[in-house]
C-alpha cells in the first residue's frame, strides 16, 4: 500500500484527518511529491537526498544540503564567507534591491546566491561551488560571479578539479550590467583552468537558464545533469509567445538537451558524488613512478616530500 | 526623401524642434517670394532653435537614447565598414551549415592595416529585417563569429567587432543548435586570442547576445548607444510585472554609455553628431575609424602574453561587493 492509499484509508475513516494531514505537512513532518503527489515521511526522503521514492522525482534541494550530499563528512573548507553583495545601481522596483537582499539573506541564512568551498568526494579533492535558488532565483550578481571566478582561481593554483552546481534564473537584473559582465568573468577563469590542464564539470539542476546557462554551464569539459531539469538559454515563454506554437513538453530538459548533445550524462542525485568522484579519479595525472594519486593535500598545498 | 517620409523617422522627442525647423524654412520662403526682409525675426528664431537642439539632445532619457539606438536609420555594422575600409572581402558560413545573415565579417584594410571586422547586422527596412533577423543571430552566427576571430588569430590581425543586437535569437531551433554553448564558447575562447581585439556597442548591446562578441582590449560606444543585462521590456514585465513600465526600467538598469563608463565597464565613449549618428554617418564613422587606429597602436606596444594578462585583469576587476573579516569558527 503506498502511503497516498494509506492516507485515502485514513481520510475514510476519520473525517478530521485531513485536517490532521495538512498539519503535518506543514509540521515538515510529510512531504508531498510534486510530481506524483504521494506523500512521504520527510526523514526518508531526506535520507534519499529528496529523491521521491515512488516516482524519482528530484525535489528541490539548497546549497547547505548539496554540501552534506557531496562532501566526504568533516572535508568542506568554506572559501570567501566574508564577500557580501552591495547595491551598486541603488536599483528599485516594485521593491527596492537592498530590501530584497535583506529578506533573501534572512530566509536562507545565505549571503549570497552561492557557496565555494574546498571538498573531498570519496576522497578526490576539489573545489565546489554551488549556486543556491533560494537566494532571488540563483541569480548571479557580482558576488556570484567573484565567488565562482575565486573558486575556479583557486583550483587553478591548486591542481585540482572544479565542480560548479548550477541553479539559477540567469543574470541579476537588479545590477545591471555588471551582472552580465560575470559571465564574462568566470569564463576567462575557467579558460586559465582549461589551459592549465585541470578538469572543470558543471552538474545543471532544476532551474539553469539565461546568462548562467551562456557561460560557465556550458563550459565543462564534461556535462553532467540531473534528471528532468529545466536547462535552456530563452525563457520558454518568450519562445511561446514569438513562435505562436506549443513546445514539445520535454523542450529544454536535462534529457532533451542530452538527445542534441549538450549534455554528457544524466545522472540522478543518489548517484551524484559518486559519479563525481570516479570521474575526478578517472582525470588524475599519473605520477612519475606511473602510480596514480591525488596531487595535493586537504589544503591543497602540494604534499611536503620527506626531509634528509 | 519625401517630406512624410522624414516624419515617420522622427523620435517624440524631436518633433517641437523640427516643428520649429519647419516654421523657419516657410518664412525664408515666404521672404524671398515676396520680396520681404526678414533677416532679424529669422535670426532671432534661429538661435531659439540652436538651442532647442541643444536642450533637446544634452538632456536625453535612458529610453529616449534607447530610442536613438534602436533608429531605423541608424548606421548598421556595414555601414561602418563601407565607411572606414580602403577594401572590404566579406566572409560568409560558419562552416558547420549555415551562413547566419544577421552576423556578419570577413576582411578589411583600415589606413592599409588588414584587420577582421564582424558585427550584429540589422535590416534597414522590414523586408531586409525578416533577412537579418533584426540583428538577432543564432548559434551559426555566434560559431561564425568564432571562426572570423580564429581566422584573424592564426594571421596576426586585430579583431574589431561592432555590437548592435537585442539579444541573441530565442527560438527552438536555436535553443537545439546550442544557443547558449555557441555564446559561452565565444567568451571562453576571446580570452585566449593573441591579437588585440576592440569592441564597440555601435547601438543596441543586448545582453548575452552583445557580450557574445564582446569580450575584448577596449570596449567602446557611441554616446547614445545602450549596453544592457535585459531588454527594458523584459525586465519590466518581470520586475514590475508590467511592461509597460519600460521608460522606468531603462532608467533602473543603467544602460547609458555615462552609466557604464561610471560603473567601470567602458573604456572610450564615442560622441556623435548632434542628434546622433544617423544625422551624420560619415562623421560618425571617422570618429569611429580615429578610436580603432588610436586603441591598435597602443595595443600593437603589448606581446601576446601582456595582452592576455591585461584582458583577464579588465574583466577580473569588474564587479561591486564588500569583504568582510569571517569570524573564526569556534
Ligand atoms: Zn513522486
Amino acid at each position: 500500500m503506498s502511503l497516498f492509499d494509506w492516507f485515502a484509508n485514513r481520510r475514510k475513516a476519520d473525517p478530521l484527518s485531513q485536517d490532521q494531514q495538512e498539519r503535518e505537512i506543514a509540521d515538515g513532518l510529510w512531504t508531498k511529491c510534486d510530481a506524483c503527489g504521494v506523500l512521504a515521511y520527510t526523514k526518508d526522503l531526506q535520507a534519499n537526498q529528496m529523491v521521491c521514492l515512488e516516482c524519482g522525482h528530484h525535489m528541490r534541494v539548497f546549497s547547505d544540503d548539496r554540501i552534506a550530499q557531496l562532501a566526504d563528512p568533516g572535508s568542506w573548507v568554506p572559501l570567501d564567507e566574508g564577500v557580501q553583495p552591495v547595491d551598486p545601481l541603488g536599483f528599485k522596483d516594485r521593491k527596492s534591491y537592498r530590501d530584497r537582499l535583506k529578506e533573501a539573506q534572512k530566509k536562507s541564512g545565505l549571503s549570497d546566491a552561492v557557496q565555494t568551498g574546498l571538498a573531498r568526494l570519496d576522497g578526490q579533492p576539489c573545489v565546489l561551488a554551488i549556486m543556491d535558488f533560494r537566494f532571488m532565483g540563483g541569480s548571479m550578481g557580482s558576488v556570484v560571479g567573484e565567488k565562482i571566478t575565486r573558486a575556479i582561481e583557486q583550483a587553478t593554483r591548486d591542481g585540482v578539479g572544479a565542480i560548479v552546481l548550477c541553479a539559477s534564473g540567469g543574470a541579476r537584473m537588479q545590477e545591471g550590467m555588471l551582472s552580465l559582465m560575470q559571465m564574462a568573468k568566470i569564463s576567462g577563469a575557467l579558460d586559465r583552468h582549461r589551459e592549465a590542464g585541470y578538469l572543470y564539470i558543471p552538474v545543471l539542476t532544476h532551474p539553469t537558464t539565461g546568462g548562467v546557462t551562456a557561460s560557465f554551464a556550458m563550459l565543462g569539459d564534461l556535462i553532467l545533469a540531473e534528471p528532468k531539469a529545466l536547462i535552456g538559454f530563452a525563457g520558454r515563454r518568450v519562445i511561446e509567445q514569438t513562435l505562436r506554437e506549443k513546445l514539445p513538453d520535454n523542450f529544454q530538459t536535462a534529457e532533451y538537451l542530452q538527445q542534441y548533445g549538450f549534455v554528457d550524462a544524466i545522472v540522478p542525485r543518489t548517484q551524484l558524488k559518486r559519479t563525481l568522484a570516479q570521474l575526478l579519479r578517472m582525470h588524475q595525472k599519473p605520477k612519475v613512478d606511473g602510480a596514480i594519486a591525488p596531487q595535493d593535500t586537504p589544503q591543497g598545498t602540494p604534499a611536503a616530500l620527506p626531509q634528509g | 526623401m519625401c517630406a512624410a517620409s522624414r516624419k515617420n523617422q522622427l523620435l517624440d522627442f524631436e518633433k517641437p524642434l523640427v516643428d520649429l525647423e519647419e516654421r523657419i524654412e516657410r518664412i525664408r520662403q515666404l521672404a524671398t517670394e515676396n520680396g520681404v526682409d526678414v533677416t532679424d525675426q529669422l535670426q532671432h528664431l534661429e538661435a531659439r532653435a540652436a538651442q532647442l537642439r541643444e536642450e533637446v539632445y544634452s538632456s536625453l532619457s535612458s529610453v529616449q537614447r534607447l530610442q536613438i539606438a534602436r533608429h531605423p536609420r541608424r548606421p548598421s555594422t556595414l555601414d561602418y565598414i563601407q565607411a572606414m575600409s580602403d577594401e572590404w572581402f566579406e566572409l560568409h558560413g560558419d562552416r558547420r551549415g549555415g551562413d547566419d545573415p544577421a552576423l556578419v565579417g570577413g576582411l578589411a584594410t583600415l589606413d592599409g592595416r588588414s584587420v577582421v571586422i564582424l558585427g550584429h547586422q540589422k535590416g534597414r527596412d522590414t523586408k531586409d529585417n525578416v533577412l537579418r533577423n533584426f540583428g538577432m543571430a543564432s548559434p551559426g552566427g555566434y560559431r561564425k563569429a568564432l571562426r572570423l576571430m580564429e581566422h584573424a588569430n592564426r594571421f596576426r590581425m586585430p579583431i574589431v567587432t561592432f555590437i548592435d543586437t537585442p539579444g541573441a535569437w530565442a527560438g527552438v531551433e536555436a535553443e537545439q543548435l546550442g544557443q547558449g554553448e555557441a555564446i559561452a564558447y565565444n567568451l571562453q575562447q576571446m580570452f585566449r586570442f593573441e591579437v588585440p581585439i576592440l569592441c564597440t556597442v555601435i547601438g543596441e548591446g543586448g545582453s548575452g547576445g552583445a557580450l557574445g562578441i564582446g569580450v575584448g582590449d577596449c570596449l567602446m560606444m557611441f554616446e547614445h548607444s545602450v549596453y544592457t543585462v535585459a531588454s527594458p521590456e523584459a525586465c519590466a514585465s518581470i520586475l514590475w510585472r508590467d511592461a509597460a513600465k519600460a521608460g522606468q526600467a531603462a532608467a533602473a538598469l543603467k544602460i547609458t554609455s555615462w552609466d557604464l563608463k561610471e560603473l567601470g565597464i567602458l573604456d572610450r565613449l564615442l560622441p556623435e553628431p548632434l542628434g546622433g549618428a544617423h544625422k551624420n554617418p560619415l562623421e560618425a564613422a571617422r570618429t569611429l575609424k580615429q578610436a580603432i587606429l588610436e586603441n591598435l597602436s597602443e595595443l600593437d606596444r603589448l606581446s601576446p602574453a601582456e595582452l592576455r594578462e591585461r584582458r583577464y585583469q579588465k574583466f577580473r576587476r569588474i564587479g561591486a561587493f564588500t569583504e568582510v573579516p569571517v569570524a573564526a569558527e569556534g
